[in-house]
């Protein structure tokens, strides 16, 4: 019997030195000290390690990151921990998701410096200031120019143009329901014929031959004629993509090329503007603010573009050459309201998938 | 002495999955302050679910089915025959289980998607179609039944089936009457958890599939990440656990009293060269088969890491190397993801190492005697219990742990959620099964007279265990450690949601570089891939030559 209490003890004691041991680790959470400043983003979020540690050295504040997956689970998991945020900042809430985070009440107003300088088009918060609009994409049709020039054939800008007999089985999308550029374009699609025709107009396309697929590493990597990945293997010389995706194209080529190999479809896109905002709850609330004003700032808008290819907010913001020699600026792009986004969102995704995927 | 070995791995399991999960499923059912048990009829009634759910079921039966027909005589030939290579090609099959689906969807699509290797051959197209989705689930699954049901057998005595021969049995009865009934809860437990896994199967699926299937995976991690549509992802949950409690219960009943005591030999012995023709054909089937499925989308991988804009080269090995000072904090030097990937890796084989250890130690303890009444004893059907719950966290979808982790484990004393323990921990829930699963048939084969013979001569249970048991499970022990650790290196679902961006995994830094356009991140994104590939199967073939001086005589 003593050998038997006796593993019984050794047993308990190292379950109880492992969870202290996983107790001890766990020191490193959200900003405890006035010191550190968490922020919270989504998987994309990147900034110049340079620009980063000039932030530091002028305010004191030590940056801590924490990340939540895609823009979409980002926001879910900030709405599920908002009593408890996981820290000060959070940056990277668009305007396809913003009322929810706004009702969910994850924001603390806060009116960051150098507000002036971004166009009132992107502040879909003016007034109340719960959330800073910090940049903004466009989700875009890409072409792969080399198809269109072998072929003799002009590529489509408008989303008319994609119902189109000569353009019949050449794009690839993605499921609205799990992708978001996906879902970007169909919100497209819904702000130029309205809800009485979308519908309408994806009876058209599917005729035509559009196809889907899940996300968009599939679509662009393995199905995209114009991208490089994959040995452009690919067999669909057009796809949802980003607006920022032909300047990607060209990164690290040598010699730059005259111009990307892929293009725009201009009549096409959609706009999508990312916003940050203080977290309700914030430990560090002063460290929190200090770290919107960067965000906000020249400086890391900026640094924007080649650390997560998107446009800075301010109008002020130096855009780099590889955007403005091969990227295409777009002028008249689709937009919805959030309000109305949140609203209809899981209702248009299911309508959606019953008209395409079945 | 047995509820002491159970008391860890039951706080284990309490603390880190059961709390979690019932906390999200409990916020789910509950929301709003009501309890919305309308909701369960309304999703078991709605027709796209009850289409899903029979969808899960049946790929997942089929896979199992398939990945059995296929590897079961690879089994065999790792199990039974010397052939030079050996050890490298059994590293090798082990590869796949810790590649990100991503890109192994991506290698796929090269073989048998438009313009692949088949397309461009013979015109054959496999993709979106659901032969694309067995297939890779053969590939991710070869090792689970190479490893498990070929460790076993490799230690089957061969004397036996030799003597039903010899006494006039022929070569498929004597197969039949000896080997498969010693192997029978090796290959229920293989089955068990190549079920389990392609029964939550979600990136195989979307990939290959198409948006036109859907699992109740994929149905899960959409209600909870995309929708935030807690009460119905709750019911799914639901759904899944009781589907996974029904296959749980199924294995229990095939292997119940199956489990006895077997000849084992040390693996050496059980092995020689192949003889006749019939064993070189077998052998080389075997080889071809393993070729073309599993290292035929492996070497797509390789292939597009060194074709570079200018040809084949190293441009992209190159470019991942100066990511380590390149300026932007998107750039992940691979040698630290390399870092992190084996740090993780390592805790987390040793939490699941103990974890299961203990776990497998307490079930194989002699079950107490029924009662004269014939009633089973409460503790037996404990015991039952607890072997399932240790399976369960294969079949819930990481999505449910991840954001259970979100709400439960932030507040002291157990405020974990940016701590770097989170991640081992929730690799190890995945690993545990696998060892528990490994170590068990051996552990149970072992004649439980040797140690009662033991403690009769006097060695403490202590004694008994480190000169009886441990010498027979050492070979088992290191199989799950390989196993637990290529787990750790590939489990990319919950260590996305909770993994520390200053401490990206391999798979994960993968993911991140897929995510964007350009041929310089694809092309870092197969380099980084490679680099797993390669670090994987050098583990594993470390983990094999590790062999402590051996007694020889059992």
């Amino acid at each position: 019997m003593s050998t038997t209490s006796r593993i019984t003890a050794a047993a308990l004691a190292a379950a109880v030195g492992m969870t202290t041991l996983a107790a001890c680790g766990g020191s490193g959470g959200a900003s405890a000290d006035d010191k550190t400043v968490t922020l919270v983003s989504h998987d994309s979020f990147a900034v110049s390690k340079s620009v980063l540690a000039a932030f530091e050295k002028e305010s004191g504040y030590k940056v801590n990151f924490v990340k939540g997956g895609d823009a979409g689970k980002a926001v879910n998991q900030a709405i599920l921990s908002k009593d408890n945020p996981q820290g000060d900042v959070f940056f990277g809430i668009d305007n396809t998701l913003l009322s929810r985070g706004l009702n969910a009440g994850l924001f603390t107003p806060y009116k960051a410096k150098g507000l002036d300088n971004v166009p009132a088009a992107l502040q879909l918060d003016k007034g109340r200031h719960r959330v800073t609009p910090l940049d903004y994409g466009d989700i875009c049709v890409n072409y792969d120019r080399a198809y269109f020039t072998k072929h003799k054939l002009a590529p489509p800008t408008t989303l008319d143009d994609l119902t189109k007999p000569q353009y019949k089985n050449l794009l690839v999308t993605e499921n609205s329901a799990t992708s978001s550029p996906g879902l970007a374009f169909q919100l497209a699609t819904i702000a130029k014929y309205g809800n009485a025709g979308w519908q309408n107009y994806w009876k058209k396309l599917k005729a035509n031959g559009v196809e889907v697929v899940d996300g968009w590493e599939q679509a662009y990597n393995d199905r995209f004629s114009g991208s490089a990945a994959g040995a452009g293997k690919g067999d669909k010389p057009l796809v949802v993509s980003y607006a920022s995706s032909p300047p990607a194209e060209v990164l690290g080529k040598k010699p730059a090329p005259k111009e990307a190999p892929t293009g725009v479809a201009t009549g096409t896109c959609f706009r999508q503007i990312e916003f940050g905002g203080l977290l309700k709850g914030a430990k560090n609330e002063k460290g929190g603010k200090a770290l919107l004003d960067f965000l906000l700032s020249k400086k890391f808008q900026e640094d924007e573009p080649l650390n997560m290819f998107v446009n800075p907010a301010r109008k002020d913001a130096k855009v780099p050459t590889l955007f403005t020699k091969y990227g295409t600026k777009i002028d008249k792009p689709t937009t919805l309201p959030p309000e109305t986004i949140t609203k209809n969102r899981e209702q248009w995704i299911k309508q959606w998938s019953s008209l395409v995927l079945k | 002495m047995r509820l002491g070995l159970m008391a860890v791995p039951l706080a284990f399991f309490a603390l880190f999955f059961a709390y979690p999960v019932a906390a999200i499923v409990g916020r789910g059912l509950k929301d709003g302050g009501q309890w919305q048990l309308g909701r369960l009829g309304a999703v078991l009634t709605d027709p796209d679910i009850v289409h899903v759910l029979w969808f899960t079921v049946w790929q997942a039966a089929a896979s199992t089915g398939l990945t059995l027909l296929i590897a079961l005589p690879g089994a065999y030939v790792f199990a039974r025959f010397d052939f030079p290579g050996k050890q490298l090609l059994r590293a090798v099959v082990a590869v796949p289980f810790v590649l990100p689906t991503v890109v192994v969807g991506s290698a796929f699509l090269a073989l048998v998607g438009r313009g692949g290797l088949l397309d461009e051959l013979w015109g054959l197209r496999l993709d979106t179609s659901v032969w694309a989705i067995l297939l890779a689930h053969v590939f991710f699954n070869y090792a689970v039944v190479v490893r498990t049901v070929g460790g076993l057998w490799g230690q089957l005595d061969p004397r036996q089936e030799e003597a039903a021969r010899v006494l006039g049995a022929g070569r498929f009865a004597a197969w039949r009457k000896v080997t498969l009934p010693a192997l029978g809860p090796a290959v229920a437990a293989a089955a068990l958890m190549v079920f389990l896994f392609t029964f939550t199967s979600f990136g195989v699926v979307q990939i290959l599939g198409g948006p036109t299937f859907s699992t109740l995976e994929v149905e899960i991690y959409r209600q909870t990440a995309d929708f935030l549509d807690l009460p119905t992802a709750a019911v799914l949950t639901m759904i899944q656990f009781a589907a996974v409690l029904g296959v749980l219960g199924l294995h229990a009943w095939t292997v119940r009293r199956r489990e006895t005591a077997l000849r084992l030999v040390d693996a050496s012995q059980a092995t020689r060269r192949p003889r006749g023709r019939g064993q070189w054909a077998l052998l080389w089937g075997n080889l071809l088969i393993i070729t073309v499925l599993l290292v035929g989308p492996l070497i797509v991988l390789v292939e597009r890491s060194f074709a570079g804009p200018d040809g084949y080269g190293t441009i992209f090995y190159d470019s991942l190397r100066s990511a380590a000072s390149a300026d932007s904090t998107f750039a992940v030097a691979p040698l630290d993801a390399l870092w992190n990937s084996l740090a993780y890796g390592a805790a987390a084989t040793l939490i699941a190492l103990v974890i299961g250890g203990l776990a497998a130690a307490a079930l194989t303890l002699p079950r107490l005697r029924r009662s004269p009444s014939g009633r089973t004893p409460v503790v037996n059907r404990f015991v039952r219990g607890f072997d399932a719950l240790l399976m369960l966290p294969l079949g819930v979808s990481a999505v449910t742990v991840g954001f259970g982790f979100l709400i439960t484990l932030d507040k002291p004393p157990l405020d974990l959620r940016a701590s770097w323990w989170l991640v081992p921990l929730a690799q190890a829930l995945v690993g545990v099964p696998f060892v528990v699963r490994t170590m068990l048939p051996v552990l149970k084969a072992v004649d439980g007279r040797l140690r009662e013979a033991a403690a009769v001569l006097g060695a403490s249970p202590w004694r008994v265990w480190r000169e009886v048991d441990l010498p027979m499970v050492r070979r088992a022990v290191l199989i799950a450690a390989g196993f637990a650790f290529a787990v750790s290196l590939g489990e990319f679902g919950a260590t996305v949601f909770i993994a520390r961006p200053d401490h990206p995994t391999l798979p994960v830094a993968v993911a991140r570089l897929l995510g964007r356009a350009g041929e310089l991140n694809y092309g870092q994104a197969m380099a980084l891939s490679t680099i797993l590939m390669v670090v994987c199967a050098g583990a594993l073939l470390i983990l094999e030559r590790i062999r402590i001086n051996h007694p020889g005589e059992f």
